[in-house]
Formats: C-alpha cells, sequence, structure tokens
C-alpha cells in the first residue's frame, strides 16, 4: 500500500543512537495532541501496520473455528459451555464463541481498512497528479538505470539527432508509453516515456473495492433476514413472521419487507445411491415439487427446488437444507376422542434416518399424554434387542415408542422444545421395563394404551424438508465489489509500470548517437525483454542490425552486427555525447 | 445422475495410482542422485578453476546472490534487482551457486537429472491415466472427496512443474516436488481412499468443476512455491555462511539458484496462485450461496480460506515492505502453505463444519 516505507531517515553520526535518544526524550513531552495524531495517522497508515494488521487479521480469525460459534449454532455453544465448567465461561467473556463480531476482531478489521483508506485516498490523488503530468525529466545519466543501452547511427543514413528522437517518440507512442520530448531543437533531445498507469489504478481499484465488499456485507445485516420452516408433504408456507418456525432480522428490518407468497410441498423424493459397495445408500438426489404464487391471488406455478438450486420468490431466495420422515398418527384420548391427527416431524439422529420421534398431545382427556421415542424407516433389531435402521428407505418402517400420561406444562406458557419432551413429572404407561411393554408400530397398526388411557394408530409415512429463507439485498454489491477486486487485482500484478528515456546526440564525425535507458516501478522481470525489445524496434526504424549481446539470448542465431560496439570505443573525452562504454550490461 | 458407477475402473485407477507412485519413487532417487553427483563433478571442476582465479572473486559473487537479505529492501531498490542481477546466465566458476539466475538451461549435461526428468514425464502420465480412469469410474470431475482431490492435486503439481521445466531448469525442485507427490499419492491411498461413488447432493453443482478445479490449480502452485521458499532459506543461510568464511557444508545446494532468484521466481508464482484462490474464495462463496443461502457464513473451511488469503496477501505485501523481503516473505510463503496443509487435513477430519465431503 503505502511506498512511505522507503524514506528512511539516515543516521547522520555514528554516535547517532545516543543523540536520537537524547532527542526522543526532549522531543516528546513537545508534542501536541495534533502532532500526536498526526503521529498516530502516520504510524497506522504505513505499511509496516498495514501488513502487521492483515496478519494478526489471519491469526484472529482462526479461534473462530476452534471454538462452537454462536451465529451458526448457538444451542452447541449452551452445551459446550455446559461441558466444559472450568473455562467455558471464560472463553464466553473473551467473545470466543462469537469470534466475527467481536470487539477485538472488529477492531483488527476496522483499524486495518481505516489504515487502508489512509493508503488509498493520498496514492489516488498522488496518483491523479501523476497521470496528469509528464513523464519525468531525462536523467542526466541514462547509464546509471537498470537497463541501457546505445545505437549508433552512421552518418551516411542522414538522421539527424532530433529526427532520431522524433522516430523513437513514434515508436513508443506505438507501444502504449505516453511521449514528451525534451529540447527538440537542442545538441541534444531527449524524451521521456512512461506506460503502465493502469497498474497503480488497478492497485487502487482492489483496495477500494474490498471496502465495497465489506460495506455490501453490513448493507445485507441491516436490511437483510432469514428464516427456517419444516414443511411435511401437504403444508404450505406462507411468507409471513407467523410462517417461519425461526426468524432472523436485520437491524432494521420491517415486517412490511415480507412479500406474502405462498410455498406448497406437494411431494418430496429422494434417490439413494444403489450401484456402489462404499456408499450404498448414500442419498444421491434430494428432489421437491412445490407449487408457488407470487402473492395469495397469483395463479399458482409448480417448480422443483433442489439443492444447489433454490427458488427465487418475492425478493427472497428458497433453499432445500433438511429433510426426513414424518410418521402419521392418530392419538384418541381417554374420552375416545380424536386428539391428534397429522404427521410428526421425525429429528434426524443417526445413520439411515434413525430419527427420534416426540409427540405430545395436550388436548387429550382427561390426561394429557406424551409420547416418546425413534422411528426407523427400515426396522432391525439385532440379538441383544437394540433396533436399528437398515435402510435410509422405507422397506419396513417401525415406530417404537413410551408412553406418559399427566401434566406436559405446556399451559404455562413457557416455550417448549417441540423436539424434547421432560418427562420428570409425568406418569409413564409404556415403556421396556415396564410390564405393558414398549410400543411398536408397524404402518396400519393400532395400539390401545393400557388403564384406558386412549390409543394411538400408525397410519402412513409422509417426508417433509427444511427451507431456508433468506433475502440479503447486499450480496449483489459484493459480488460486484468482488469481481471489481480481482479485476484490479489482475492489473495491478500484471501490468507493468515502466519508464523509458532516448538521448540523442551528433558525434563530432557526423554519426548520431543514441542511448536509452529504462525504470520499472515495482516488480517487473519482464523489464530486460522490454528493453531488448525496443532497442529492436529503433534499430529497423533506422536501418540497423540490432546487437545480439544486449537483446539477449533470443537473438543469438541473428547475424552478426558489424556497427555499434566498435564505433563506441573511439568516443572521445569532453565530445557531447550519450553514449557511454561502461553500461551495466557491459560488466557481466 | 448422468452416468453410472464403474467399479472395474475404479480399481484400475487404484492400480494406475500405485503404478505412478512407483514410478516417482525411482524419479525422485534419480534427482538426489543427480544433485549428488552434479554437485560432485562440479566441485572437482571448480578445484581446478580455483587454482587459476584468485580467491578474491568469491566475496564478490556472493555479494550479488545476497542482496535480498541485505537491507536494500523497499519497491525503487527492488525494481532494480531482478533485471541488473539476471545479469549471469552461464555458471561462472568459483562462485557458491552455479545455477543461473534466470534458470534457463545450461549447456552442461546432467545425465541423471535427464533420467529422472523422462521417469517424472513416465509418472505422470501413468498418474494421468489414474486420474482418468477415476473420473470415469464414478462418472464425474475427479475431485469429489479428500482421495480425489489429493490424486488429482498431487497430478497436477507435477503437470505444472514439467510444464515450467519446458522453459525453465527447475530440475533442482525435483527432489522436492517429486517427494511431496509421493507423500500426496501415499497419504491418498493410506489415509483417505474412499471408493468410487456418487456425489452427494450438495456437490451435484457446476461450481463442483470450477471452484474446486481452481483450488486444486493454486494448491498444486502453492505446493512449488512452497519448495522454492524452503530452499531460498537453505540457500540464503548457506550464502551467509559462505559469505562470513565458513565452510560451504551443502555442496549440493550449488545447483540451487541464489536465494534472491528463488525469491523472485516464488514471488511470481505465488502472484499466480494467489489471484487463483482468490477466485477460489470468490467461486466458494457463490456455490455457498446457491447451496446454503448466504455468500458467507465463517464456516470453519471458509475461515480457513480466508486465513489462506490473508496469509498469501500478507505475502505480496511484505515484498514491498521494508525489512520484509527475503527470508520473512519466503517464512510467510511457507506458513502460507502450512495453513493450506492444515485446511485440507485437519479442518477436513476434524473441524465440524458444512465442508465435511472427505467422504470418509
Amino acid at each position: 500500500m503505502s511506498e512511505r516505507v522507503n524514506v528512511k531517515k539516515k543516521s547522520p553520526a555514528p554516535d547517532a543512537d545516543k543523540v536520537s535518544a537524547a532527542k526522543a526524550d526532549a522531543a516528546l513531552p513537545a508534542l501536541g495532541a495534533k502532532e500526536m495524531l498526526r503521529f498516530a495517522w502516520t504510524q497506522l497508515t504505513s505499511m509496516r501496520t498495514a501488513l502487521f494488521l492483515l496478519l494478526l487479521l489471519a491469526v484472529a480469525a482462526v479461534p473462530g473455528s476452534l471454538f462452537p460459534q454462536r451465529p451458526a449454532n448457538p444451542s452447541v455453544v449452551t452445551q459446550y459451555i455446559k461441558d466444559h465448567p472450568d473455562y467455558g465461561k471464560l472463553l464466553d467473556s473473551l467473545q470466543l464463541y462469537d469470534v466475527y463480531s467481536s470487539v477485538w476482531f472488529s477492531a483488527i478489521y476496522l483499524l486495518l481498512f481505516i489504515s487502508l483508506i489512509g493508503c488509498v485516498v493520498p496514492r489516488a490523488i498522488a496518483h491523479y497528479k501523476a497521470m496528469r503530468s509528464q513523464p519525468p525529466r531525462t536523467p542526466k545519466r541514462l547509464s546509471r538505470l537498470p537497463e541501457y543501452g546505445t545505437l549508433v547511427i552512421p552518418a551516411d543514413a542522414g538522421i539527424p539527432a532530433s529526427d532520431a528522437i522524433h522516430g523513437a517518440v513514434g515508436l513508443l507512442r506505438k507501444r502504449g508509453y505516453r511521449v514528451e520530448v525534451r529540447d527538440a531543437d537542442g545538441a541534444r533531445p531527449s524524451l521521456g516515456a512512461e506506460r503502465g498507469l493502469s497498474k497503480e489504478v488497478g492497485n487502487l481499484i482492489f483496495h477500494t473495492s474490498l471496502i465495497g465488499v465489506l460495506v455490501s456485507v453490513a448493507l445485507g445485516g441491516l436490511f437483510g433476514y432469514s428464516g427456517q420452516r419444516i414443511l411435511v408433504e401437504g403444508d404450505t408456507f406462507v411468507n409471513t413472521l407467523v410462517g417461519y418456525d425461526q426468524f432472523t432480522p436485520g437491524t432494521n428490518f420491517q415486517s412490511s419487507q415480507l412479500q406474502p407468497y405462498s410455498v406448497q410441498l406437494d411431494k418430496f423424493d429422494i434417490t439413494f445411491d444403489r450401484e456402489s459397495q462404499g456408499k450404498f445408500g448414500q442419498p444421491i438426489d434430494f428432489s421437491a415439487a412445490v407449487t408457488t404464487k407470487e402473492n395469495p391471488d397469483a395463479p399458482a406455478k409448480k417448480e422443483t427446488l433442489k439443492v444447489n438450486d433454490p427458488i427465487t420468490l418475492g425478493g427472497t431466495s428458497i433453499y432445500l437444507t433438511g429433510n426426513g420422515y414424518a410418521p402419521v398418527v392418530t392419538i384418541r384420548d381417554g374420552d375416545g376422542n380424536v386428539a391428534m391427527q397429522g404427521p410428526v416431524v421425525a429429528k434426524l439422529q443417526g445413520d439411515n434416518y434413525y430419527s427420534s420421534v416426540v409427540i405430545k398431545v395436550p388436548d387429550a382427556k382427561p390426561d394429557q399424554l406424551g409420547f416418546q421415542g425413534f422411528f426407523l424407516p427400515t426396522a432391525f433389531v439385532t440379538e441383544q434387542g437394540v433396533s436399528f435402521s437398515g435402510d435410509p428407505a422405507l422397506f419396513n418402517p417401525q415406530l417404537s415408542l413410551n408412553s406418559y400420561y399427566g401434566d406436559l406444562g405446556l399451559d404455562t406458557g413457557s416455550p417448549q422444545n417441540v423436539f424434547e419432551i421432560d418427562v420428570k413429572d409425568l406418569t409413564p404407561l409404556n415403556a421396556r421395563n415396564l410390564d405393558a411393554g414398549g410400543i411398536t408400530l408397524s404402518p396400519g397398526a393400532t395400539y390401545t394404551l393400557p388403564d384406558g388411557k386412549g390409543s394411538i394408530s400408525f397410519d402412513g409415512v409422509k417426508r417433509y424438508v427444511g427451507v431456508d429463507i433468506h433475502h440479503n439485498p447486499g450480496q449483489l454489491y459484493a459480488l460486484i465489489f468482488a469481481l471489481l477486486a480481482v479485476a484490479g487485482l489482475i492489473l495491478s500484478l500484471y501490468v507493468n509500470r515502466r519508464r523509458a528515456w532516448v538521448r540523442t546526440g551528433t558525434h563530432d564525425d557526423g554519426r548520431t548517437m543514441v542511448e536509452y535507458g529504462l525504470l520499472a516501478r515495482g516488480e517487473d522481470h519482464r523489464l530486460a525483454g522490454e528493453a531488448a525489445a525496443i532497442r529492436t524496434l529503433l534499430a529497423q526504424e533506422w536501418g540497423l542490425a540490432a546487437d545480439p549481446q544486449q537483446d539477449g539470448d533470443r537473438q543469438e542465431d541473428s547475424t552478426q552486427s558489424q556497427q555499434t560496439p566498435s564505433s563506441l570505443g573511439d568516443n572521445g573525452a569532453g565530445t557531447p555525447t550519450p553514449a557511454s562504454p561502461a553500461g551495466p550490461e557491459k560488466d557481466q | 445422475m448422468p452416468f453410472g458407477i464403474n467399479e472395474t475402473m475404479g480399481q484400475y485407477s487404484e492400480l494406475f495410482m500405485l503404478l505412478a507412485a512407483g514410478t516417482y519413487t525411482v524419479a525422485f532417487i534419480a534427482f538426489a542422485w543427480d544433485l549428488a553427483k552434479s554437485s560432485r563433478a562440479l566441485q572437482a571442476i571448480e578445484l581446478k578453476a580455483a587454482q587459476a582465479v584468485e580467491p578474491a572473486k568469491v566475496p564478490a559473487a556472493v555479494g550479488a546472490g545476497n542482496r535480498a537479505e541485505s537491507s536494500v529492501g523497499g519497491p525503487a531498490g527492488r525494481a532494480e534487482r531482478p533485471s541488473s542481477s539476471a545479469a549471469s546466465g552461464t555458471p561462472v566458476g568459483g562462485g557458491i551457486v552455479t545455477a543461473g539466475a534466470d534458470m534457463k538451461y545450461s549447456a552442461a549435461r546432467r545425465a541423471p537429472a535427464r533420467v529422472a526428468v523422462a521417469l517424472t514425464v513416465l509418472g505422470a502420465l501413468i498418474h494421468g491415466a489414474g486420474v482418468v480412469t477415476r473420473a470415469l469410474g464414478a462418472g464425474r470431475v475427479p475431485w469429489g472427496n479428500m482421495y480425489e482431490f489429493l490424486t488429482t492435486g498431487a497430478f497436477v503439481a507435477i503437470a505444472v512443474f514439467l510444464l515450467v521445466l519446458i522453459r525453465r531448469d527447475l530440475r533442482f525442485l525435483g527432489t522436492f516436488v517429486v517427494g511431496l507427490a509421493i507423500i500426496m499419492l501415499v497419504a491418498a491411498s493410506v489415509a483417505y481412499w474412499t471408493p468410487v461413488g456418487h456425489l452427494v447432493p450438495a456437490l451435484q453443482s457446476y461450481w463442483l468443476i470450477i471452484h474446486v478445479s481452481i483450488a486444486v490449480l493454486s494448491s498444486a502452485l502453492f505446493t512449488l512455491t512452497f519448495a522454492m521458499s524452503a530452499l531460498q532459506l537453505v540457500q540464503s543461510h548457506r550464502q551467509k555462511t559462505v559469505a562470513a568464511g565458513g565452510e560451504d557444508k551443502l555442496g549440493f545446494m550449488r545447483l540451487v539458484p541464489s536465494a534472491l532468484s528463488l525469491e523472485n521466481l516464488s514471488y511470481r508464482i505465488n502472484a499466480i496462485a494467489f489471484i487463483g484462490w482468490t477466485f477460489t474464495l470468490m467461486f466458494g462463496a457463490i456455490w455457498a450461496e446457491k447451496a446454503w443461502g448466504r455468500f458467507w457464513g465463517w464456516d470453519t473451511k471458509e475461515v480457513w480460506t480466508f486465513v489462506i488469503w490473508v496469509v498469501y496477501a500478507g505475502y505480496l505485501h511484505a515484498r514491498a515492505t521494508r525489512g520484509w523481503t527475503g527470508t520473512r516473505a519466503a517464512w510467510l510463503s511457507i506458513v502460507g502453505y502450512l495453513c493450506v496443509v492444515f485446511n485440507f487435513t485437519i479442518v477436513n477430519q476434524f473441524f465440524n463444519g458444512l465442508h465435511s465431503y472427505s467422504g470418509l
């Protein structure tokens, strides 16, 4: 970023350490608030600080992958704190479960971006000026440049120094340089040329775009929202706040943002791998047939929702993120009335859709009923009596449940997790260790609960899907800025910023002497190649043979030059000639 | 699914992988032999030359190669370095580095090196056949799990190495690159072996082809620069020792270019790889948006991809920062590669996240 790093104050005296130490002692109290600020700003925007902050950011991001993070999974964090009583709370106070919104992480990236702005703005201004000004003046001694060479145009060619410089101007302009001629009619006309100004433009675009990405992310956090919903086959989701199982609004979210579209899950199909041995039974395709309506009055539309293929509707995107089985049950209470009828979402627990089932029947009378157990799509029982699911498909669906009666505690108003049941205050009816045993049901079967508490029927199995609904107004901008950043990065890494100077003069014997030099700004491993190419072009322009020695090995096979090297030798001292015999290429 | 599983093809693929690993092992030995033999031959030649050339010339040659480590940093200073120091293209007797800074092939014959390269090409052909049969066996791109990512990644690393060899004499890297490829193949076959199978739905996207192929390519390039940066550290230490009048214990390192030219070349490759990694990150974000509904969620894999990106961004900036060129930059490049390895091995297997596609 900042090129300021290049400025290093040389110690003027051998005992500079003592002097500077004394100076620092003396100077510090004198620093006013303004100077302190300026000092802090200079430090912050220095390349060294930026590099330090950048590496610090990398280090600071790591703990977020080591500890569970609240935004990703809050319940895992709660569990983690419970499991690690010794240091779990301490980590929490250090915000290690919210790394990416923590004070320290935010401080690092905000400082980094301030440093970046402090770097980019002055550089943009400087570059704007550079683009509007002429190439830098011709150095007195071109031979000190990293790339330097000379050419000699014989007297009989009839190309005076001024013509030669104009030839070089045209040639460099064609090569993309902007060129300025100096002292065109003087004894030693010269030109200054520069190209590759888009390198710095790319650099500035890259860094500015990173700020753009950050702002876009913030925009998404302010005005976006997201939510989850589980849909059993036949269910309809309407995009209103009550339609969500879980909803996360952005900071500036307003419920009027929600467009009341609807999505109905008609059917959900899974294809399982029946070919390979290692992955037999692994799902290889999920496909949800849905009917959507833009708004309650709009015509219905059939669509397919798949993984990696979201549906866009009403400014949101709808994603297929989970699925499972929902056994359909009918529960009659002690009075003989249907207390509950419908699908129960079974939560995935293990391999092959081994899922847990919790059924709460608060409407059952006289006693509320509760069920807890497992659903197995393809039930197998081991010799030890442990049941497991042998396949993810519905080859032998089975519901194994324990039952309870009593007060479910739902009437107190405190919210409960639908996937968990607290059986502490309930009286067990069915369990493996009771005389009545557990309940094991196949589709179509009905079980009558003991003591006339009612009955449960397993009517069939439906599938359910979990969908995520997201609205992020910032992401398009984030993408645009990211693309801009890459474009800028490529420009800044692959455009070479070069300066070239050519100076001509006339030798006493009438020959036109030409010297040229090139200088790169920043990394440029092709500068030598560029010098060779320019030399070849200049030689062609004036009908000279290129000097193979100067052009490197790509010219190795070309015919030997007869002119230049030898004619250079007899430049008398004091002659106003630009050609100096000791160019850097010579001392190999 | 457009294609079925062909397990016979998968078995052929595994056979090819083993054959390739075997061929690489022989190539590795040949590369090592080349380093030992060529360096002894060179030492003998130089011993003769040293009697003719006055010893004062040695420090001069050392000084030129050592500039990366001196404090002549800064953008302006460095701008002059690559071209001005690229002058010596031919081996000069008496120097501690005989390899040319521009890494062009010299006229000197190195028979073991030729054998090694030929064996590497043969190994790469067999390896390529292994990758292709794996793809045919699974009916899709061969980078759907860790086994496939490693075997394909090793192939790409070797292929890139061989492609660069066409224009530059990087044979000194042979032991390193081929050695790493052997490690990758063995690790894949022993620790990450997975039979051919279909992709899980989360991976069924054209983004798998785009995102992962660029990740493989960038990782392969990072592998090359890791090798170069490691050599750069050794070479720079050796140059300093010799410059200080110490004994040159690592004679074979004279086949390796100077620390400065290693630094320059690895910078160029890292720049390409960094752009590749930027694309990996970006395409990953686009895919994440399509698959999970958010383009960035600090998933463990996302975190580490970001960390790697930041470390290499730091590396690129370090080259423009006083006091950070040379050895420190090389360390950053090495740390970056260690993060790549960590991201692939530890994060994939032991960290919970959305990227759990190891297939294990």
